[in-house]
């Protein structure tokens, strides 16, 4: 965040710009953090409330013949037993704390369980940026370079394709050609590089095709400005000026996209955990929701959150950094 | 459910010649036309199901279970697709989750297009505060994975059809009230617009017969591109365990018990992921056409 520190945040209001330059970037910057933050307190709210709404815990908890006392011990060992106002505000102190209570399943802390299975989801879903870069980009680049022939039209449809198969779908052909079919690769469980593949592969298929098709139809608009025009006629190669110039300006929408479509991929994630058996915080997520483990659920639900924030922070950043003109316009 | 009003009021005699030229252009697009000869086969399915399945989708016969398509060693005639693994007749299966999968897409897409098309009206008409307000909760509503959200409130508040259609139909407003807010900022200057409230016409007269009959081309797109979402939400759900009961036939659920199977008797997981990509490429497909006819320019590249 070294760009914010060009304009002390903190400058009162009334004073006069040091540059009008830095006073929008750190002005943009600032509320954008601000949204991030009313977001993620949305979340919170929303998600306590809602796993709150589903009845008493206790009575799901505890064997039908549980006697009253049985019922008001655990009530008070979950910390039920105060009033709501103050279970929410003890909630949300101690999120910024790390403090999410203890999982009533794992009878952990919730940051405990939460960490032991982010490892997991981190290799996936950087397998899975790994496999959307190495497929995405070249496709995307060939089909503008050769649009309207049969490459393009091959791309265009296995976008489409890609679009509109299910994550899971998409994971149990993988399962049936390379595991059960050919015995290449293992069909679930987590540990080697092996393991990594099939997962990988099902959670970027959605990714590959919105960033080729996105990446296409830029680089087509790319293509066709002047400074690409007036780069050809000065004599550089066709593949030359895709790299050195298309690329460049091609890049900021599909960023752009990318960050909206995290909700989507985070989505995936899920599935594909579930399909895979990967231990990571989706499966953690379904496990928690089928076992009603709501300090758990309530995390979870935040983590997703924050993550579709902070990358999308990100994605704002990056784009103030690639084009110049952002930081400009107000 | 609560919603009244259509989405679509019914085109003006003006729009009938637009009507047209919409429909020779889609018929222009081979892959267009297939894609709605598919869907029309589905709609037909899911309707006549009951008369055309060969069996009761859930009539089980352990004796059967797991017996191959007809066309491979050991398949039976009696049974088109085989049979899964309490006995139970694919084709029958595959035929019957055709029902839930349109009935989802197409009450999700309704429910979430009546909700976001009022929402784009009154943010973009009205501007303001409640413009403000709105668009703020679009963000937190985007931020929020909807796929999550809906787990979150079947699990903990109920499944069942109605709720999975309810909770796609609420997590999916946010695309049609932006596409309609944009709209709606660019014709609320228009003439004919501000004509209308110089001569004193109500409000609400102006939205519903200025604003609304010029937003539908961009909502039809939006609309078709959300049932194949929906379908494919559904789905997803009902693989995960915790979309809609597991007395009903839904292909997500037919998928989750296959992938059981899948080294032994991969028919019965391939089938019902076939119906489904089918299903939502044939949908996409007519929502890339509709936006193709809606918007040429995007057409040409």
């Amino acid at each position: 965040m070294s760009t914010v520190s060009l304009q002390r945040p903190d400058a009162p209001a009334g004073r006069p710009p040091r540059t009008r330059r830095g006073t929008g970037l750190a002005r943009m910057l600032l509320g954008r953090l601000g949204s991030a933050l009313l977001v993620l307190l949305c979340t919170a709210t929303v998600s306590f409330f809602l796993v709150r709404l589903s009845g008493d815990p206790v009575k799901l908890l505890l064997p039908p013949d549980a006697t009253a006392h049985q019922e008001s011990v655990l009530r008070a060992s979950l910390g039920l037993d105060r009033p709501l106002y103050s279970q929410y505000l003890a909630f949300l102190r101690g999120i910024p704390r790390f403090d999410f209570g203890t999982s009533i399943f794992y009878n952990q802390p919730v940051g405990h369980v939460l960490a032991q299975r982010l490892p997991a989801t981190l290799e996936l879903a950087a397998g899975a940026l790994v496999v959307t870069l190495v497929i995405a980009i070249p496709a995307g680049i060939v089909a503008a370079m050769r649009r309207g022939r049969a490459t393009d039209r091959g791309v265009m449809t296995g976008v489409l394709l890609g679009q509109s198969t299910p994550p899971f779908w998409i994971g149990i052909l993988l399962i049936l050609l390379f595991a059960v079919e050919f015995h290449l690769l293992p069909a679930s469980g987590y540990g080697t590089f092996a393991h990594l593949v099939l997962p990988s592969v099902t959670l970027a298929v959605y990714s590959v095709a919105v960033v080729a098709r996105l990446l296409r139809s830029s680089l087509i608009d790319a293509l066709a400005s002047d400074h690409i025009r007036t780069a050809r006629a000065r004599g550089l190669g066709p593949v030359k000026v895709v790299l050195t110039h298309g690329l460049r300006n091609a890049s900021l929408p599909v960023v752009t996209v990318l960050g909206l479509e995290i909700g989507s991929l985070l989505g995936g994630a899920i599935l594909t955990e579930q399909v895979f058996s990967w231990p990571g915080v989706g499966q953690l997520t379904i496990e928690a929701i089928t076992n009603r483990d709501f300090p758990l659920v309530q995390a979870t639900v935040l983590f997703f959150a924050a993550t579709f924030v902070v990358v999308n922070l990100l994605v704002d950043l990056s784009y103030t950094l690639l084009d110049p003109r952002v930081r400009t316009t107000r | 459910m609560t919603v009244t009003s259509p989405v679509l009021p019914a085109a003006a005699g003006t729009a009938t010649a637009h009507r047209h030229t919409v429909l020779r252009t889609l018929l222009r697009n081979r892959l267009a036309v297939v894609a709605l000869a598919v869907l029309a086969v589905l709609v037909l399915a899911a309707v006549l199901a009951p008369l055309i399945v060969p069996y009761d989708p859930n009539a089980q016969n352990l004796l059967q279970r797991l017996q191959p398509p007809a066309w491979l060693a050991g398949g039976h005639r009696a049974h088109l697709l085989g049979t899964d693994e309490l006995g139970r007749d694919m084709l029958s299966r595959v035929i019957y989750g055709t029902r839930v999968s349109l009935l989802v897409g197409a009450g999700a897409a309704l429910l979430a297009g009546t909700v976001g098309t009022a929402v784009g009206l009154v943010a973009g008409y009205f501007g303001g505060w409640p413009d403000r307000l709105l668009m703020r909760l679009a963000d937190v509503q985007l931020a929020f994975p909807a796929i999550l959200l809906a787990l979150a409130v079947i699990g903990f508040l109920g499944s069942g059809l109605g709720f999975v259609i309810l909770v796609l139909g609420f997590t999916g407003w946010v695309s049609y009230a932006r596409v309609v807010r944009s709209e709606v900022l660019s014709l609320r200057t228009r003439d004919f617009v501000t004509e209308a409230r110089a001569i004193g016409v109500t409000d609400t007269a102006i939205i519903r017969r200025h604003l609304l009959p010029n937003v539908t081309a961009p909502l039809a797109t939006i609309a078709t591109l959300h049932v194949a979402a929906a379908i494919v939400a559904e789905a997803s759900l009902s693989y995960l365990g915790l979309g809609v009961p597991k007395e009903t036939v839904t292909w997500g659920g037919m998928l989750a018990d296959g992938q059981l199977y899948l080294g032994t008797a991969w028919w019965v997981a391939v089938f019902p992921g076939l119906a489904l990509m089918i299903t939502s490429l044939a949908v996409n497909l007519t929502g890339d056409a509709l936006r193709d006819v809606a918007d040429p320019k995007a057409y040409r590249r």
